[in-house]
């Protein structure tokens, strides 16, 4: 950390040689360690110096273009005799020591890295504040002084490089001793060393800000010096196999970047959402940039169920027509190809893939033996598992990029003004984008700003928070009573036969309009509440998503009643069939004394089948889909494009302005559009194990939708008007859609584990439920030792022990990442406590030096009655409560104090004489000082 | 590619490839864009260092640079003489710093000097304010700027003297979830 700019010189010397005290006393086992290990100790002793010499450069470059000008850096680089040049190298030893013990230590060269550079900073600190005394001085005559200062310093430097003559290692005085010694082991070891740190030079030099040309001048002599050494050196057995390493290292670096071009450039629409982005905010590209994950996801599911089951089914069980389930009954045949059948998903539609009910029971298809029905139950519940895997994990993985580095808020416009240029544009347009987005992201930052300083009525808007809460409370229950009754009494009409148009869709007409009408009454009422957009937005969302739970769950009720029907249906039929079948079978062999039972020749349309619940329920979820897209699409062209066509163009003859006023255009509508993609998600999850057609469709759409909805933002919405910034980490998207996971979860396993299947469609028909199919494969095509293994842990006395270990396993992590929070927490206090004291520090400091001013304007009135001591006084009282960081400062600025007043004789006198007594306890009150003896 | 041997000698090839994080192939790639810029004044032979710079206006065209508000300091902070005139190993350089396998530290380093406008190794206010024009194409209102840059200040600055270091800016950029990401730029 920088240093405190008044110090003097006493100070300076103390603290050089506690350093170097230090530095020689770790260094002589050390050096002692390299000598012997040879190989090992060289190498971390190598990686010390690499760095060091990096920062040394640093330095050097930097305080040359302090005092110079920055052009003249290169020339005097090699001269060893510059005061810059010893300095450097000489502190350069000291920190290679200390990272070398550091290394023998942890073993890892990370440790001596990190230490090094804390080291660099230090003293990097050190010279700048030194720097910056002297130029503050120069204002006040004590030019001579800090010059003195500084000259000391390298003095002292001298001597201690003297002393460290022998072992240091230097560039060309080091290459020439090198030279001259006899080959002994330590001297090999040594030469090794030097080899090795030559070597890292040569790695590392790009990673030095130097010239470019001093670089190769530097790396050649690098490498003349390896050629000339490791000769004598031998070639040992270690150095094939490092560089082998190094290269094989190389090797791999070289493809993880090609692989992450690659993959960055697989990411689709990137150009697309940045435009938006740079147009409409992150808010409103958190959507799309949602959207795309969609997609992804959806996208895998697709190949899951296409690859394992669809295409399978298609390419190698039984054709259309060959059996009944794969063929459309003769009664429906005259209008199975119209194209309103055909929109209602029946007819063809309804016996193809797309549905469940078209698929075999067949046990194996094809020459593979694909197992079909097997892989059509391990599909759908691998599609669960799947997406729930894949959401956790993206939450998991938002989580971390949100609270793993700095501190979320700690930098927010720093970062915001050094990191938001995209270098990689390369476009004008692009380039104008980017402008309108940083423009933009500048003015969320500060309306946040200013949401956090506002600070009003506070009663008033609680009571307003409450009512609006109140009020869409409310609401919600009378949408729900609503859903409620309107299913009721659907129920009652189910018994009529009259019902006329309205009555037999009341259903859904009523949510339709609830949905569409709540939202915005929700947003009304949410004005109350005067929050900030982004938590506005989750309110919002939040509301909108009980309400469509609601209608949703209304709406899988209704369904159940339909499936509980329609078993009690099939449960006739299939009686009914078994006993006609049974019947021929009885016929068939008292006719023909024949017992194989051929099936009786009948045309497959013409087979009594039973309703197939399951198709049934697949149809209704392709249904909702569908309609769900044409209503959202519908909307767009309608709400947006229709409107602003008419704002656009109506303008030039109304009566108002159009788009100022009234309609004006629309906005992109990100709470509604959010929920809209994660409840057709939900839709999705549930119907897809019923109709794997369903998860086709959706790719359709997502895709679709991107390019329509990215077209429709674009062209026909505003910006927000309060445009503001999307969480970090959209885990609330996430978190919706998890929930929702989980919700379309409930019944789809309900309905795998308990309701049978039906008895004539389906991959699963005559078994009694569906999951009989892996029981089957267990018996019939897996040893029969698992088949016993597999009842083992199925057992219940197994079961319940391993819930319990689950449950504490749960509990236990659940424990620690507790506790490492809560340490999390206690560190990162820490770090700030000690940030805020740093701070308070300097700032008592510059209000000292406010006082200062105040008492140097006072100088020559006080020349007459000298008021002085009770001031210093003070001071001195305060001193002993400096570890308040309020007074840290104070001890110390009183003596500047003194040498700034010191022209005035008059006030010599009374405050001069205060630091003789004060030296040492202003010594303690230094941050690095501390516990250094005086000298 | 044509014939490498001309242009450069193996040993300057390699001794490019250790001092900058670019392949032989990236390296005369860059060479060519480099003549590309000024086919009359850049020799095809460059096995005896001759003594070349292009002018900043061919510099600043470039279109990796063209569009960058900080074309003019990224070009004067990498070349020789300041004042944006670059040889070829200024231009090396410059796209070994901001090519995505540089390090965070040499680029941190490189961005506080190009942040810094008046070369006075402190990013101070007028420097802030100045990054802040530039970025937003001066359409923050005063107020504006100088509440961004206050807080800036109030931000990164530890040690309180109302600019910020160097190891301010390291402080703070190194910790940047975006830093490494939005700096790069690959030939």
């Amino acid at each position: 950390m920088p240093r405190k700019r008044d110090v003097d010189e006493v100070e300076v010397e103390i603290d050089e040689d506690s350093d170097s005290d230090d530095g020689r006393s770790k260094r002589k086992p050390n050096r002692r360690q390299g000598a012997g290990r040879g190989g090992g100790g060289a190498r971390g002793r190598g990686r010390g110096r690499g760095k060091k010499q990096d920062s040394d450069d640093e330095e050097e470059e930097a305080q040359r273009g302090r005092g110079r000008g920055a052009n003249k850096r290169k020339p005097a680089k090699k001269k060893g005799g510059s005061d810059d040049d010893d300095e450097s190298e000489d502190e350069a030893p000291k920190k290679k020591k200390g990272g070398a013990a550091k290394k023998k230590k942890g073993g890892k060269a990370q440790d001596s890295d990190d230490d090094d550079s804390d080291d660099d900073k230090q003293k990097k600190g050190k010279k700048g504040g030194k720097k910056g005394g002297k130029d503050e001085d120069n204002g006040k005559g004590k030019k001579g002084d800090a010059k003195g200062k500084d000259k000391g310093k390298d003095k002292d430097d001298d001597k201690k490089k003297k002393k460290k003559k022998g072992d240091s290692s230097d560039d060309d005085d080091s290459d020439d001793e090198e030279e001259e010694e006899s080959m002994s082991e330590g001297e090999m070891a040594r030469l090794m060393e030097e080899v090795e740190e030559k070597k890292k030079l040569i790695a590392n030099i790009r990673t030095k800000p130097w010239r470019m040309q001093r670089r190769l001048v530097v790396l050649k002599e690098a490498q003349e010096f390896v050629d000339k050494f490791e000769g004598a050196l031998g070639k040992g057995k270690g150095r094939k196999w490092y560089a082998y390493k190094v290269m094989m290292m190389k090797k791999w670096i070289k493809f993880q970047r090609d692989f992450e071009n690659f993959r960055t450039a697989c990411i689709p629409w990137e150009r697309k959402i940045k435009e938006v982005e740079s147009h409409f905010g992150s808010s409103v590209a958190s959507y799309f940039i949602f959207l795309r994950w969609m997609y992804g996801m959806n996208l895998v599911l697709f190949g899951l169920t296409f690859g394992l089951v669809v295409i399978p089914e298609v390419l190698m069980g039984l054709p259309y027509g060959s059996i009944p389930r794969k063929t459309v009954p003769r009664a429906e045949q005259d209008t199975a190809q119209d194209y309103s059948v055909l929109m209602d998903f029946n007819g063809y539609c309804k016996y193809s893939v797309l549905f469940y009910g078209y698929y075999n029971d067949q046990r194996t298809v094809g020459l593979l033996k694909f197992r079909l029905p097997l892989s059509y139950l391990m599909v759908g519940i691998g599609s669960f598992g799947y997406s729930l895997m894949l959401v956790i994990r993206t939450m998991a993985k938002n989580a971390d990029v949100g609270g793993g580095d700095g501190e979320e808020g700690e930098f927010t416009f720093a970062w915001k003004m050094f990191t938001s240029w995209d270098y990689l544009i390369g476009n004008s347009e692009t380039a104008d984008n980017k402008y309108a987005s940083i423009t933009t992201s500048f003015k969320e930052s500060i309306v946040d700003e200013q949401e956090n300083q506002k600070d009003e009525n506070i009663h008033l808007r609680r009571f307003l928070r409450v009512l609006a809460n109140f009020l869409i409370t409310c609401s919600l229950g009378g949408s729900g009573y609503l859903i409620y009754f309107v299913v009721k009494r659907s129920q009652e009409f189910a018994n009529r036969t009259d019902l006329s148009w309205y009555e037999k869709n009341e259903l859904e007409i009523i949510m339709s309009l609830l949905g569409l009408v709540c939202p915005p009454l929700f947003e009304t009422i949410a004005e109350l509440e005067d929050y900030h957009p982004r938590i506005a937005l989750k309110w919002q969302l939040g509301r909108i998503f009980a309400l469509f739970l609601g209608n949703l769950y209304t709406f899988l009720f209704a369904l159940f009643d339909e499936v509980n029907t329609k078993l009690e249906e099939e449960e006739s039929i299939k009686n009914a069939s078994i006993w006609a079948l049974k019947e021929y079978y009885a016929n068939y062999s008292r006719m023909f004394n024949d017992t194989d039972t051929t099936p009786p020749p009948m045309n497959p349309a013409d087979v009594i089948r039973g309703p197939c619940w399951e198709t049934a329920v697949g149809i209704e979820f392709v249904k909702l889909t569908v309609s769900d897209i044409q209503v959202s699409y519908l909307t767009i062209l309608i709400m947006d494009f229709a409107r602003a066509v008419i704002v656009r163009f109506l303008n030039y003859c109304w009566c108002w302005d159009l788009e100022a006023g009234f309609p004006s255009y629309g906005e992109f509508d990100i709470s509604g559009n959010v929920l809209g993609l994660v409840f057709n998600q939900g839709m999705i999850w549930m119907g897809a194990f019923y109709a794997p057609g369903l998860v086709g469709i959706n790719v359709l759409r997502l895709l679709s939708s991107m390019y329509y909805q990215c077209w429709a933002v674009m062209a026909t919405n505003v910006p927000h008007e309060r445009v503001f910034k999307a969480s970090k980490s959209n885990n609330f998207y996430m978190g919706l859609l998890l929930l929702i996971l989980f919700l379309s979860l409930l019944p789809v396993v309900y309905t795998i584990m308990s309701l049978p299947p039906s008895f004539d469609c389906g991959p699963f028909s005559g078994k009694n439920k569906m999951y009989d199919v892996v029981m089957e494969t267990i018996d019939l095509d897996l040893p029969a030792f698992m088949g016993t293994l597999f009842s083992y842990a199925a057992n219940p006395g197994l079961i319940i022990p391993a819930v319990l270990l689950m449950v504490l396993a749960i509990y236990y992590l659940n424990s620690t990442s507790e506790a490492y929070q809560n340490s999390n927490m206690e560190l990162k206090k820490k770090m700030q406590m000690a940030r805020d004291e740093e701070k308070n520090r300097r700032n008592n400091k510059d209000s000292t030096n406010q006082v200062l001013k105040d008492l140097e304007d006072l100088l020559p009135n006080r020349s007459l009655a000298p008021p002085a001591p009770p001031e210093p006084e003070k001071a001195a009282d305060e001193r002993p409560t400096k570890t308040k960081p309020g007074s840290a400062g104070k001890g110390v600025n009183l003596q500047k104090d003194v040498a700034l007043a010191s022209p005035n004789p008059n006030a010599l006198g009374p405050v001069n004489r205060q630091p003789g007594p004060r030296g040492p306890g202003a010594g303690g009150g230094r941050g690095r000082g501390r516990g250094a003896p005086p000298r | 590619m044509g014939n490498k041997q001309t242009i450069f000698t193996a040993q300057q090839l390699d001794a490019y490839q250790d001092c900058t994080y670019f392949t032989r192939k990236e390296i005369l790639r860059l060479f060519y864009r480099y003549r590309d810029l000024a086919p009359q004044l850049v020799p095809l032979d460059y096995t005896n260092h001759p003594d070349v710079k292009l002018p900043y206006e061919l510099i600043g065209s470039m279109p990796e640079l063209k569009d960058n508000p900080f074309r003019q300091r990224i070009a004067e902070v990498f070349s020789e003489d300041g004042q944006g005139n670059m040889t070829l190993n200024d231009f090396l350089d410059m796209f070994s710093v901001l090519s995505e396998m540089a390090p965070r530290d040499l680029k941190a380093y490189y961005a506080f000097k190009i942040y810094d406008f008046n070369d006075d190794d402190f990013i101070c206010k007028s420097d802030l304010e100045k990054t802040l024009n530039k970025l937003t194409r001066n359409e923050l209102t005063e107020d504006e700027v100088r509440m961004v840059c206050e807080k800036v200040i109030d931000e990164a600055d530890l040690d309180n003297d109302g600019r910020l270091s160097l190891e301010d800016f390291q402080h703070m950029i190194v910790r940047a979830p975006d830093f490494l990401r939005y700096r790069n730029s690959d030939t």
